[in-house]
């Protein structure tokens, strides 16, 4: 598999910030950064991991397979996660995350058509003094009301 | 950057969280002009057991919500092993109701380096890893960034200030789990495997990251050393009760007029923290239900609250925990069943599956409660929730098993009635549902 | 020796070594203390929280398969409260577990079905949807039903510290949790079956077992593995004169806990429909079907007439056949047929490593030895492909006692990944490279040497000399490749060595010469298939053979008997490491009989009974122990089903040991020369492996 440049430097770096001998420590990372990239976890990047750090590719599946950020199928491009937990519960985020549902017509970790969004309900993220909160991408929305979510999915149905 | 997520409160006792809100406050020129890496140098200059015994003067106390005191942690690392030895941050904040850590490294990360390089110095070691829950991306970058100026400038790497320390620094994402947040979890993911809790002990100050002595601590546990090292272990503990020393950042939310995160000290009057910080709860509503510290505590009714302060020892002794900060007021229209199948999704969701108390546990309750809220409880089926949780309860491998089961218990052993309510609403028809649970005769 | 650790379990006191765990303490007063996960000799999991204890001043229960005894501690193993929580946890075990154990394979022999039959968790208060997972097929031999899986960890353990192959892994996570093969939806891997042995439930499933038969249905014989020297004992679970399967149930052979594919599934060979059933004479250049009588009248009538001829007769024997058949075929062909042109196929120089020993004692290694002595040096052979049981032990050793092993190899092996040094070298290059390790090795307090067929003649007594130039103990193992070519050996099937390693004084033809040999006028083949390559037989010999198949060589015969397997007969075979072991019948194959009941008939209708002697096993047993230097071992211990090694013939060999015969097969885990070919299993998963 090939990688962006900038991809191939961090990677590069990972591999030397761990001790001597211990270069597996770079999994997650590495599997996190080219997911970023790639879009989802594929049986080639597995592949790929497996033998940059060389260990069996089972060894990696079972990282991917435990990690609720790395997806095996594609995601949008902007992958909305939308806190339900008790702080965002209590706050509005069950409103939210059944709204989106419905305006996008999709569920838990499913796609629209288009590819752009998906939807995802999440565990806490860290947000819960400012909740309702959700996250596009790694970017977080706080004190989400019902309008600014539409607000929200309307710019990332429309950006490309 | 400087824009805070919420005003500060007047009633804050603000030491760690004082560079907040200052102009370019992530700036390492920013932290060098309000004392920033004086207290390192300081370390330098102290023995190790000096450094040590300040932490343990100051009283400090874990605040990834165990609450263990620092200090004794630190001096459990055999200093003339061999081998290397590591410093691990914590910083996987995700125990529900919890966004304090955040904070630390968005708005002051030269505090959190200096924090590792203290412990560093203390129990010789040379290298200290950040471990950030996936989800916090941009903070990897504010640290790396902060981290680099560090290098730039000489405040990390070989030889620091002339002496013979050194100390590298790294950041390490996670990706998605909150048993990761469980120290020796989050040790077996650093080394890139499952977030797996290993058998204790032996406990990580003895055999940690790689197999080596490692020190382990919560984010606001390293951010609390500089000011401790630079202004004496006496100075903090002052401003705690007498069996813990400093201040909390203490993350309120929920139904409030003013939530946020607010450095408190400890001991901090709840009643006072709730009305008076927090604004109070809106709409003229009462406090039904408060968590002190995170989901994984158990769970206070309004009139246990009463007298109430939050420190450890008043908090042992309403039988909750001060756990990580994390405080979540619910007012009297709250739904506690949903809130207990709320808290049930979440410990089933992230149990890690490796021991069968917490992964059957976590998942037969999950389903009991869905089918509760579903309008399909019976009556057994109450008991059956607190009886499975007790069976849980100190016999599962690691303490996610004890987090899930203890709020559940104090739920519906204090919210009992509601548990009712939702059977007198529905035992009048049952909704066909696809999913309906298949009765096993018998077996 | 450090203080020994005393405590109290059960109000017992009891004195252990500091470190030991609470469950194994209690399990040397009796104590069983219930556990899914913990598996002796395996990594610590603590998983399945089965085996929680009472412990004073602990405010918990604590999980004795991970608590280290302290000095004082006093603990409970039965107690009201344990006895909840372990029904408790077998109720969360069972919520998504199917309740369906009157169809589960693993019925009547399930430690899950075992423990809530002791704890009563009969009843269940789970009224949900089972999470349901479909059952998937890993390999020919290996089934995974994930929703009986209870997720002990033990098939990863096995496989991956055990076996070192690690092809077993755990993939998501929670309640959805799944064990998972390598190859995402298939192994690749050794197929040993280990995961399946110890899987406590009906998860892992054999392919070439379940839904044959019920464990209670089925008698089990233990006996020893015919496919290679290692000499593992197989459990043949036998059900109406039919092998169900092969296991190690109840772990008393040499091997413990360890079988391969072979010793778990090539038992199949016995009952492949090509199996002679009937002896068979030519007539008219066709081999046809005749009685006992007339294919022993016709055998007898030629070998006598051309005993009394003076013709020149060769033997080849079996590498395969007890010590008894290859004991009486010597002596049949040196006394009943006058010829010392004997022989077998020879595998590893055991003669000339004998010979260089001469003097010393102590210096042949047990299967055991390679298990605890704390270095051991690998000298050209891939022991994990060739020689599974000697890699299981060496491996252990690493794991349990940290031995530094030491492997010096023409190719990579499995060795390499925890070797304190692997070097690699040309085949005959080993003693070289061995040099090389000279000053690591003599620091080494004792030392065993495992050696395979490049290392022969001369470089044998080089090695052997270079050993005892370290100045410490050191034990050597040759390999040698079948289940009794030890045996065939120490038995005297070579033209220069009466049994015991005795010079006949005499030269003889070797096997090769034999067959390639225009001169011959008969040739007497048992359990032996010289013809394999395909090379023609020199000459016009007549040629009596005992097979199970119609082998290149059984084709060429005049009269072919049909002899038994291994698994079909009583005896004793020899193994590897020289340890003599006992063969039960198991079943009787239609129509065959053992080589040993085939050649004593042959006696007595050639007149030669009161010469040669009786021919039942025990008696030719007897005459072993008593005649044959290095059998007199004692009797109960191999009647019982134990292991003896034999004591060395403790002198000089005083012959040419014709080192330049010795020639490994290099049969691997899924090669076992002729019987190989007849077993499906084997084949299935040889043919498996190409598709993927
Ligand atoms: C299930 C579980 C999740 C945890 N999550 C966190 C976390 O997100 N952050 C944290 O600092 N500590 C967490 N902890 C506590 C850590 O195990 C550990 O006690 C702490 O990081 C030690 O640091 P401290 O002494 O500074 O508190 C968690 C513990 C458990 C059992
Ligand atoms: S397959 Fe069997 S051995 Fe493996 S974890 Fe499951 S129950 Fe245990
Ligand atoms: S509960 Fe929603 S961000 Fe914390």
């Amino acid at each position: 598999m090939t990688f962006s440049p900038e991809l191939e430097e961090k990677f590069a770096r990972l591999l030397t910030i761990y001790p001597e001998g211990r270069q597996r420590s770079a999994v997650v990372p590495m599997l996190m950064f080219a997911q970023d990239e790639v879009g989802h976890v594929t049986p080639e990047l597995i592949e790929e991991i497996a033998k940059r750090i060389g260990i069996p590719t089972v060894q990696i599946e079972e990282v991917v397979t435990y990690y609720s950020m790395l997806h095996q199928k594609p995601m949008g491009k902007y992958h909305v996660q939308i806190c339900t937990n008790v702080s965002c519960m209590l706050t509005g985020g069950t409103e939210l995350w059944e709204r989106a549902c419905q305006k996008l017509g999709i569920g838990h970790l499913q796609r629209t058509g288009d590819g752009q969004i998906s939807l995802e309900e999440v565990e806490c993220i860290g947000a819960c003094s400012w909740a309702p909160a959700l996250q596009v991408n790694y970017d977080f929305h706080h004190n989400v009301t019902p309008e600014k979510l539409d607000e929200i999915l309307e710019a990332c149905r429309k950006v490309n | 950057m400087t824009k805070l997520y919420n005003e500060p409160s007047p009633l804050e006792t603000r030491v760690l969280t004082k560079r907040f809100g200052l102009p370019n406050s992530a700036s390492l020129d920013t932290y060098l002009a309000t004392d920033g890496y004086v207290a390192i140098r300081k370390a330098i200059e102290m023995t190790q057991d000096d450094v040590i015994n300040e932490v343990k003067a100051s009283n400090l106390r874990g605040r990834g919500g165990a609450g263990f005191p620092t200090g004794m942690k630190w001096g459990f690392v055999p200093r003339s092993s061999p081998k290397p030895k590591y410093i691990v941050v914590n910083a996987d904040e995700s125990e529900p109701g919890t966004c304090k850590d955040r904070l630390l490294m968005e708005y002051d990360p030269h505090q959190l380096i200096e924090g590792m390089m203290i412990a560093g110095r203390a129990v010789d070691a040379k290298a200290g890893y950040i471990y950030i829950r996936g989800e916090y991306r941009y903070l990897i970058d504010i640290m790396d960034k902060a981290i680099a100026e560090a290098y730039q400038r000489g405040y990390l790497g070989k030889n620091l200030f002339g002496s013979d320390f050194s100390f590298d620094c790294y950041t390490h994402t996670g990706a998605g789990a909150y048993e990761c947040g469980e120290e020796s979890a989050l040790l077996e993911s650093l080394e890139g495997k499952r977030g797996v809790p290993r058998i204790r002990p032996p406990f990580p100050a003895v055999v940690g990251a790689w197999q080596c002595p490692t020190i382990l601590n919560n984010v606001e546990t390293f951010c609390a050393v500089p000011p401790i090292i630079r202004d004496g272990g006496a100075a903090f503990a002052a401003l705690g009760v007498p069996k813990a020393g400093g201040t909390r950042l203490t993350c309120l939310s929920g139904h409030l007029n003013k939530p946020g995160v607010y450095e408190l000290a400890l001991g901090f009057p709840l009643d006072k923290m709730i009305n008076e910080v927090g604004g109070g709860i809106p709409n003229g509503r009462k406090l039904k239900a408060f968590i002190p510290g995170g989901s994984s505590c158990p769970i206070l009714t309004a009139a246990e609250c009463e007298g109430l302060t939050m420190d450890y020892d008043s908090m042992a002794n309403a039988k909750t925990m001060l756990g990580s900060g994390g405080v979540v007021v619910m007012d009297d229209t709250t739904d506690m069943v949903k809130v207990a199948l709320r808290i049930m999704r979440f410990y089933a969701h992230e149990s890690c599956g490796w021991c069968i108390p917490c992964r059957e546990g976590t998942a037969w309750l999950r389903k009991i409660l869905t089918r509760f809220v579903d309008g399909m409880g019976t009556k057994q089926d109450i008991n059956l929730i607190g009886d499975l949780a007790h069976n849980m309860l100190g016999r599962t491998f690691c303490p996610l098993g004890d987090a899930a089961a203890l709020p559940t218990i104090s739920i519906v052993e204090k919210f009992r009635d509601e548990f009712e309510a939702y059977l007198a609403r529905t035992t009048v028809s049952i909704p066909v549902q696809s999913d309906l649970p298949v009765l096993q005769p018998g077996m | 020796m450090a203080e020994l650790v005393s405590l109290t379990i059960d109000g017992r006191t009891v004195q252990v070594p500091p470190g030991t765990l609470v469950i194994d303490a209690a399990k040397k007063i009796g104590v069983e203390v219930p556990a899914f996960c913990y598996y002796e000799g395996l990594s610590l999991q603590a998983a399945c929280r089965m085996c929680l204890v009472e412990v004073e001043k602990m405010p918990k229960l604590m999980a004795g398969c991970t608590l280290p005894v302290a000095e004082g501690m006093v603990v409970r193993t039965e107690t009201p409260t344990i006895a909840k929580a372990r029904k408790s946890t077998l109720e969360f075990l069972l919520t998504n577990h199917p309740l369906d154990c009157p169809v589960c394979d693993k019925g009547g022999e399930c430690e899950l079905q075992d423990m809530v039959f002791r704890y009563g968790a009969g009843e269940s208060r789970y009224t949900e949807i089972k999470h349901h997972v479909d059952e998937k097929q890993w390999s020919p031999v290996v089934y995974f039903d994930a929703p009986r899986c209870i997720l002990c960890y033990r098939c990863v353990r096995i496989c991956d510290e055990g076996m070192g192959v690690g092809a077993l892994g755990v993939i998501n996570r929670g309640v959805v949790s799944e064990i998972a093969p390598n190859k995402t939806d298939h192994l690749e891997c050794d197929e040993c079956g280990m995961c399946i042995d110890i899987c406590p439930v009906g998860a892992l499933t054999s392919g070439a077992y379940r839904y044959k038969t019920r464990p209670w249905e089925m008698q089990h014989v233990g006996t020893i593995c015919t496919h290679c020297s290692n000499g593992c004992k197989t459990t043949l679970g036998v059900r109406n004169n039919e092998i169900m399967r092969g296991d190690n149930r109840d772990q008393s052979g040499v091997n413990g806990e360890f079988l391969c594919i072979k010793g778990r599934y090539a038992f199949d060979f016995y009952h492949h429909q090509e199996r002679l059933q009937s002896p068979l004479v030519r007539k008219n250049g066709k081999l046809e079907p005749v009685s006992w009588k007339e294919a022993l009248e016709a055998a007898a009538a030629r070998l006598k007439a051309a005993r009394d001829a003076g013709s020149k007769i060769g033997v080849i024997g079996s590498t395969r056949t007890s010590n008894e058949e290859n004991f009486y075929l010597q002596k049949f062909a040196r006394l009943g047929l006058g010829t010392n042109h004997i022989d077998h196929h020879r595998t590893g120089d055991v003669v000339t490593l004998l010979d260089a020993l001469s003097g010393q004692k102590d210096a042949l290694a047990t299967t055991a030895d390679l298990y605890e002595k704390p270095a051991i040096v690998v000298l050209g052979a891939d022991l994990a492909l060739e020689h599974p049981l000697l890699s299981f032990q060496i491996r252990a050793n690493f794991r349990h006692h940290q031995a530094r092993v030491y492997a010096v190899t023409e190719k990579p092996v499995r060795e390499d990944k925890y070797a304190a040094a692997a070097i690699r070298c040309d085949a005959a290059g080993e003693l070289a490279a061995l040099e090389t390790l000279r000053e690591k090795l003599a620091n080494e307090p004792e030392l065993v040497i495992v050696f395979g067929d490049t290392v022969k003649g001369d470089a044998v007594r080089k090695l052997v000399a270079f050993g005892s130039s370290l100045g410490k103990p050191v034990k050597y193992v040759a390999l040698v490749d079948y289940s009794n070519s030890r045996g065939a050996m120490d038995m005297g099937l070579v033209p220069e060595l009466l049994p015991g390693y005795r010079p006949s004084g005499q030269t003889g033809m070797s096997a090769g010469e034999m067959v390639a040999s225009g001169d011959l006028d008969m040739l007497y083949i048992v359990g032996a298939n010289p013809l394999e390559g395909g090379q023609p037989l020199g000459g016009k010999p007549f040629v009596i053979v005992h097979e199970m198949f119609l082998t290149e060589t059984a084709q060429a015969a005049d009269i072919v008997f049909p002899a038994s397997s291994a698994y079909e007969k009583n005896g004793t075979v020899t193994s590897v490491t020289g340890e003599v072991q006992q063969l039960k019948k198991a079943v009787q194959a239609m129509g065959t009989k053992p080589d040993l009941e085939i050649l004593g008939l042959l006696v007595r209708e050639m007149g030669l009974a009161a010469q040669i002697g009786p021919w039942t096993p025990d008696k030719v047993f007897q005459e072993i122990r008593e005649t044959v230097p290095g059998y007199n071992m004692p009797l109960p211990v191999i009647a019982t089903g134990g292991a003896v090694q034999t004591a060395p013939v403790n002198g000089r060999i005083e012959v040419d040991a014709r080192p330049d015969l010795v020639r490994s097969s290099r049969d691997g885990l899924f090669t076992s020369g002729t019987l190989g070919r007849y077993s499906k299993v084997l084949n299935s998963v040889v043919e498996g492996r190409h598709h993927t």
